[in-house]
């Protein structure tokens, strides 16, 4: 009798620790208390950062705006086609997300050159061919420098022009986004294991009510 | 006369048993120095396990490709590579930078890839590396 109660008392332990694991992922970045007039009731909401519209072009010579992104959830990274230090490792991470959701038409993964001079659309094209990713789950986005690294900041990332070494500075992270357009997490690009919390991260996202309910 | 020639033989082993050891202390030297050198100038691009990435990196387990071109190894290293090259049956032609570090340092990373990825090809020491960089093309 003593050894069932144990065993009762350890699977309510069992359970009250499931009970206890996320199901939703953090909002990241600027927070504004907006107060807004609903049914004639003063409501303060939190209003979060989103990243702002934008119109670049892909590795197909298609122009991508925010438009393209409705509806959809989708990872950020900058990077760019002769990148001799962390990209390779980045891409060879974003591979493996790429994929896990290369047939989710819901989802995407944009990959912003930082040296739009060099990295040209067949240039993307070209590295788009080689590094084996086709269809639309990946753009490669070209556009004018200042609106790159504008946009950059949006996604709390910092990029710059070239050092006096000749090298272009940029962080290696993957930013993911929700279909609301707000941040959900920021990834180690160059770590394998928090490309992997990324992957669980997605998924965990994509079955938030918010997101399931969002079109 | 025969506790003479055991002695002898006693000494050979003795002797052989040495430079062995300290032919396995030489490479497991470059080796463990190769992996740290691999680490910070190459696994970037070639993989943790030498994999490569896709058509754009060449992957460094392709034994044959190594042996074949074990004398301009040191080249590739030093002066980068251009142009095609044929690697795994899969052909590659994007450039890799140059990398102008040590001899030592050159001989160290070549020990550790042309033995690790499933390579075997024994010690590249620095003699060899000094005279394969004289024949750079």
């Amino acid at each position: 009798m003593r050894k069932l109660w144990i065993g009762i008392i350890i699977l309510m332990l069992f359970n009250a620790c499931k009970s206890n694991t996320k199901t939703t992922l953090p909002i990241l970045g600027y927070k504004t208390p907006v107060t807004k007039t609903v049914d004639g009731k003063m409501v303060t909401d939190t209003e979060y950062a989103t990243i702002p519209s934008f119109k670049f072009v892909n590795q197909y010579a298609d122009t991508i705006t925010q438009k393209n992104l409705d509806g959809k959830i989708y990872v950020a990274d900058f990077f760019f086609t002769t990148c001799p230090s962390i990209c390779p490792v980045m891409h060879r991470n974003m591979l493996n997300v790429y994929k896990e959701f290369k047939d989710d038409d819901n989802f995407r993964i944009i990959s912003h050159t930082i040296d739009p001079k060099y990295d040209t659309v067949p240039v993307l094209k070209r590295y788009a061919d080689k590094l084996g990713i086709a269809g639309n789950t990946w753009w490669l986005l070209h556009g004018e420098k200042d609106d790159t690294y504008k946009i950059a900041k949006s996604y709390l990332q910092s990029v710059s022009e070239k050092n006096p070494k000749g090298e272009y500075i940029h962080d290696g992270f993957f930013i993911l986004i929700d279909k609301q357009k707000r941040l959900r997490g920021t990834y180690e690009g160059t770590d394998p294991a928090e490309v992997t919390k990324l992957i669980a991260d997605i998924k965990t996202l994509k079955a938030e009510p918010d997101q399931i309910a969002a079109k | 006369m025969k506790i003479k020639v055991i002695g002898v033989i006693a000494l050979l082993l003795v002797i052989i048993g040495a430079s062995c050891q300290s032919d396995q202390i030489e490479f497991k030297r470059y080796y463990s120095g190769g992996s740290l050198v691999y680490q910070q100038h190459c696994q970037n691009c070639h993989g943790d396990k030498g994999q490569g990435l896709s058509a754009l990196i060449p992957p460094l387990t392709d034994s044959v490709y190594l042996k074949n071109n074990k004398a301009v190894l040191a080249c590739f290293v030093k002066n980068g590579l251009k142009g095609k090259i044929t690697v795994a049956a899969r052909t590659f032609d994007d450039e890799m930078q140059a990398d102008d570090i040590a001899p030592l340092e050159i001989a160290k990373v070549l020990t550790y890839v042309t033995n690790s990825f499933g390579n075997k090809m024994g010690t590249v020491t620095l003699q060899q590396v000094q005279d394969d960089l004289k024949n750079c093309k």
